[in-house]
């Protein structure tokens, strides 16, 4: 059975690493969470982001976003690093997420034949 | 949506976007009163009467105060094909509660699926809101807390990976207690 002192024990382990856990200057991967993003798999797309910020072990912000009128090509998934410009990608299926992490968010390189769209920052 | 629990995470969006802290989904499953009920509550902005009555019209939708879309409309078209409905409670100020009930064994009625998985997605993606979740099979229920979770944690986010998989895990064995494994 799982009990609350398996979590005060987590606590307990988790604190020890806690640095400087806050937002800024860390990645941020937004998922679009609109009625189509829900219905063309969105729930899959960020459970496939956790697996991989888990199994790569990655200090990034996962956060979400509505319906940004780009409906036809949900799920969709943004890619913000610290200081550059918010990409937008499309038409995503679970293999896809994996390269982004890897070339985009590790690597810093934007996986141009799935981005569909790129934005200042500053928009949300 | 070819599950109840994408409905669930959907319908939940509406109450995220209204601003809710504090957000409560009940299912009630009951084989023998044919019943299959889904109830979201929060204490987000609410809706004003005027807009009540059109929230479920996907055409009178206004995508501006981005309160609802077609998910609601989805939802109530899933609840009547399954001799159902879903009914709507707001008010400014006071929150919304949304009821959606279906046939329990009605032909169309979609499996609940990955309720663990819409859970984890809201919890993941929203740890500032506090979600709980009572689940209820026949004689059998069981609650998910967040906000005590959260007092375990003290200065750990409940988003941390490490969290989220102990939630997946504490979820996974309360539904197969729910579902007979844990019976009397």
């Amino acid at each position: 059975m799982k009990s609350l002192k398996e979590l005060r024990e987590l606590r307990e382990t988790l604190q020890k690493e806690i640095s400087a856990r806050n937002s800024a200057g860390k990645p941020k991967i937004i998922i679009g969470m609109g009625t189509c993003g829900i219905a063309a798999g969105a729930r899959e797309i960020l459970h496939t982001v956790l697996e991989e910020i888990e199994r790569r072990k990655l200090d990034v912000v996962v956060t979400q976003t509505g319906c940004i009128g780009m409906c036809e090509k949900e799920p969709l998934l943004d890619v913000q690093l610290p200081g550059k410009e918010r990409i937008t990608y499309g038409n995503l299926k679970k293999d896809d997420v994996k390269r982004i992490i890897v070339e985009h968010v590790i690597n810093g390189n934007i996986v141009t034949d799935l981005a569909i769209a790129r934005f200042e920052e500053g928009r949300d | 949506m070819r599950e109840l629990s994408l409905h669930i995470l959907d319908i939940i969006q509406n109450s995220i976007t209204a601003s809710a802290r504090d957000i409560e989904l009940i299912i009630i499953e009951d084989p023998e009163r044919n019943l299959f009920q889904i109830q979201v509550f929060d204490n987000g902005r609410g809706i004003r009467g005027d807009r009540l009555s059109q929230v479920t019209d996907p055409f009178v939708t206004s995508r501006d105060t981005r309160r609802v879309g077609l998910g609601l409309s989805l939802f109530q078209e899933a609840a009547r094909r399954c001799g159902g409905d879903l009914e709507l409670e707001s008010a400014p100020g006071q929150g919304t509660r949304v009821t959606a009930y279906f046939q329990y064994n009605h032909i169309d009625r979609a499996p609940l699926g990955d309720i663990q998985g819409t859970l984890i997605s809201l919890i993941a993606l929203n740890p500032e809101i506090n979600f709980r979740y009572h689940h209820i099979y026949v004689d059998n229920e069981f609650i998910l807390d967040t906000e005590e979770i959260k007092k375990e944690l003290g200065v750990i986010e409940i988003n941390r990976i490490e969290v989220l998989n102990w939630i997946r895990e504490f979820l996974d064995e309360e539904l197969k207690n729910l579902y007979g494994g844990g019976s009397k």
